[in-house]
């Protein structure tokens, strides 16, 4: 499992320190930063295996990073999170097999089988 | 038509006005239509009718007063011819007669009963003397040494040679008038024939053919005293209640003598040398009556025209109040729906929003339950870590609960997605125009359209671009005052983007309101405005992957600028 480093993007910064502690708690390797542009800075500089971001961000938003993270790092596998329900706004079909969408709150556990699906599916490709 | 009903409709829009209020304009116009379309149809038909009566009474009272005036001459020339031959005859006996010869009995006799074989109507005759004697006499009565000196008769004759005298009843109660000639002789003496002749005469002579049971003929004198017998108008030397009728010298008809209307219709006319006026009565026939009697197919011609065009008149105005009722209800059913689609958006909106804004919350409350559930777990056990473990998933239980919440509301909000079709922008905007046509028309308010003739058909959602036309023409309309215009005007603006752009001439917006009119609940409508309309469209509009911009300057208008993909890419994705 701790072969896994993830990268949590999302303005609220309670949300995203307590989900890097918990993954801690599970170890899982986790960095969060709370703006679209500090996440792209941070990917330049180290290697992260699944990036969880929220649609909805000041700034650049999730959609944009999305853009700029499958272009540069099209290793990285999606996490899609979003307070917005249903359907998110603009998610673009060619990525449905490396996206998952997740709605706010969600389980933990839910974000870990999410992760290993994603993982699982990179794997096998 | 369209014209009339309008000065007469109310001018107010009439979405909210209650159904008894309908029902009475609906039955304003109807009434009103009924009674104009009778009015065109009828009238020129009423004329004509009018006029023809008009010249059918000319001729009628033409045709009467020629018939009456012919038997009037006609009978008028018979008597003066009897009278004025009777007055011959006596003439001739005294230029062939010596007096001494008429006033031999036995002669006078004969010339009596020759008189009397040969022309008929004598009754007696008699030789007056220059003194006024009597002289001779034959007759029934026995007249001889009667004095006639002090008579007017025998007067007028001595003055003018001749003379015929009213009618008088003699002693056997039979109207009789007399007739007077006078012969001078050479020594400058005179005598008179006098003879009596029987009315009856002239009676028998005054008849009209085909008379009619109302009409009356009659003789009367210059003193207005009937001469002969009336069915009308009474007996033989009564008085004729009628002022005498001023003298002319061919026969005459009126309806008028001096200043008294008759009730009927006179003829009369002097007869020459005697003391008679003839006179015929008709009464007046009701040139009305006249009209109808004589002219049957005329008449069953209108009496079915008049039918006809009621009946048509009245089935054409309720086939047409019934079409504006149908045609006002679908419009209103319209207006409603889209009022009740924008009521569901502005809840959705207000839904999503309020769910939105709960989910990170609760999103944080979750994360750190769960955190302090991992902490606990992962800790040695301590007195209440049970009871500590059994908050936290209680706590988790109701983040749960809530995001169900939450998560129904931003359902429901998403009931209003967008369904994409290819759309035809102008026909869009003509049918939305049709929606406030009749609004536009009650104020005078004009919709100019300009279209760029080579729009592409764009996809979009339908019902919701309807709402967002249809949102800002109504403040448009509510903008614009009485004799208003509005432009609508279509661009296309690059390959995949179009501009529609409303503009209207109306108060305008002012600068520190044109800062807020896109944000929920600012309205300056007062009671009217829910707030919601633009604020709505703004978020239509961005859902649609356009954008809308607003310019405005008081007293001279407002112009927004609506501008849409020609193809929606977000929508498109989803799809």
């Amino acid at each position: 499992m701790s072969q896994y480093r993830i990268l949590l993007v999302d303005d609220e910064q309670e949300l995203v320190s307590t989900l890097v502690e918990r993954l801690g708690f599970r170890d899982i390797e986790a960095e969060a930063v709370t703006n679209g542009h500090d996440a792209v800075e941070l990917m330049n500089k180290e290697h992260f295996d699944v990036l969880v971001a929220d649609l909805k961000m000041p700034g650049l938003s999730g959609q944009e990073l999305i853009r700029i993270v499958k272009e540069r790092h099209p290793a990285v596998k999606i996490i899609l999170i979003t307070g917005h329900g249903g359907t998110p706004e603009g998610k673009p079909p060619e990525f449905n097999d490396v996206l998952e969408v997740l709605l706010k709150p969600f389980d933990i556990n839910a974000l870990l089988e999410a992760i290993h699906r994603l993982m699982e599916k990179g794997d096998e490709d | 038509m369209q014209l009339f009903l309008q000065m007469i409709l109310p001018r107010r829009f009439i979405q909210y006005e209650s159904r008894i209020e309908d029902i009475r304009r609906y039955r304003r116009i109807w009434r009103f239509s009924v009674l104009l379309t009778l009015i065109v149809a009828l009238l020129p038909l009423i004329i004509t009718a009018g006029v023809n009566h008009f010249m059918f009474r000319k001729n009628l009272r033409a045709e009467m007063n020629f018939d009456i005036s012919r038997n009037l001459f006609n009978l008028s020339r018979s008597l003066e011819f009897v009278v004025e031959e009777r007055l011959s005859a006596l003439r001739l006996i005294v230029s062939e007669k010596s007096p001494s010869q008429l006033q031999d009995m036995e002669n006078l006799g004969m010339t009596l009963k020759n008189l009397k074989s040969t022309f008929g109507g004598f009754v007696d005759l008699g030789l007056i003397q220059g003194d006024g004697i009597q002289a001779a006499y034959v007759g029934p009565y026995n007249l001889k040494g009667v004095n006639y000196s002090d008579q007017a008769s025998f007067k007028e004759a001595v003055l003018r040679g001749t003379y015929v005298s009213d009618v008088f009843l003699g002693h056997r109660q039979f109207p009789h008038f007399v007739i007077l000639v006078k012969k001078e002789m050479v020594n400058g003496d005179f005598y008179l024939l006098r003879a009596t002749v029987d009315m009856e005469l002239l009676n028998r002579l005054i008849f009209i053919p085909n008379m009619q049971s109302t009409d009356d003929i009659f003789i009367i004198n210059h003193d207005c005293i009937l001469q002969t017998e009336s069915s009308k108008h009474g007996k033989v030397l009564q008085d004729l209640d009628l002022p005498v009728p001023p003298y002319s010298p061919f026969s005459k008809v009126t309806e008028k003598i001096g200043d008294v209307t008759l009730p009927f219709v006179l003829g009369y006319s002097y007869i020459e040398n005697t003391p008679f006026i003839l006179m015929v009565t008709k009464s007046r026939v009701s040139p009305f009556m006249e009209w109808l009697r004589r002219q049957p197919e005329l008449v069953v011609f209108l009496l079915i025209s008049v039918v006809l065009i009621i009946a048509v008149v009245f089935w054409s105005s309720t086939e047409m109040v019934k079409q504006i009722r149908s045609a006002d209800q679908k419009r209103t059913q319209l207006l409603m729906n889209v009022e009740y689609t924008n009521k569901m958006a502005t809840i959705g909106r207000m839904a999503a929003g309020v769910a939105h804004e709960i989910n990170n919350p609760l999103a944080i409350i979750n994360e750190k339950a769960g955190l302090l559930t991992d902490l606990v777990s992962f800790t040695e056990d301590f007195p209440q870590k049970e009871k500590t473990l059994n908050a936290l998933e209680s706590i988790i239980n109701s983040v749960e609960r809530c995001s169900a919440v939450t998560h129904r509301l931003l359902g429901f909000s998403r009931k209003m997605e967008i369904q994409t079709q290819p759309i035809d922008l102008p026909s869009l905007l003509d049918e939305v125009v049709g929606f406030l046509a009749r609004e536009a028309e009650y104020q005078n308010i004009r919709i100019f359209k300009d279209y760029d003739p080579d729009i592409p058909q764009i996809e979009s959602d339908k019902g919701q671009l309807q709402q967002i036309f249809l949102n800002i023409l109504n403040n448009a309309l509510a903008a614009v005052s009485r004799g208003g215009k509005i432009n609508l005007m279509v661009e296309k603006l690059s390959k995949d983007r179009v501009n529609v752009i409303i503009r209207d001439n109306g108060v305008g917006i002012s600068p520190e309101n044109l800062q807020h009119i896109f944000e929920p609940f600012f309205s300056t409508k007062g009671d009217f405005g829910t707030g919601l309309g633009l604020s709505i469209t703004h978020s239509l509009v961005h859902k649609l992957g356009g954008t809308i911009d607003v310019k405005s300057e008081m007293e001279k208008g407002t112009e927004f600028t609506i501008s849409l993909p020609v193809k929606n890419e977000k929508v498109q994705d989803e799809t």
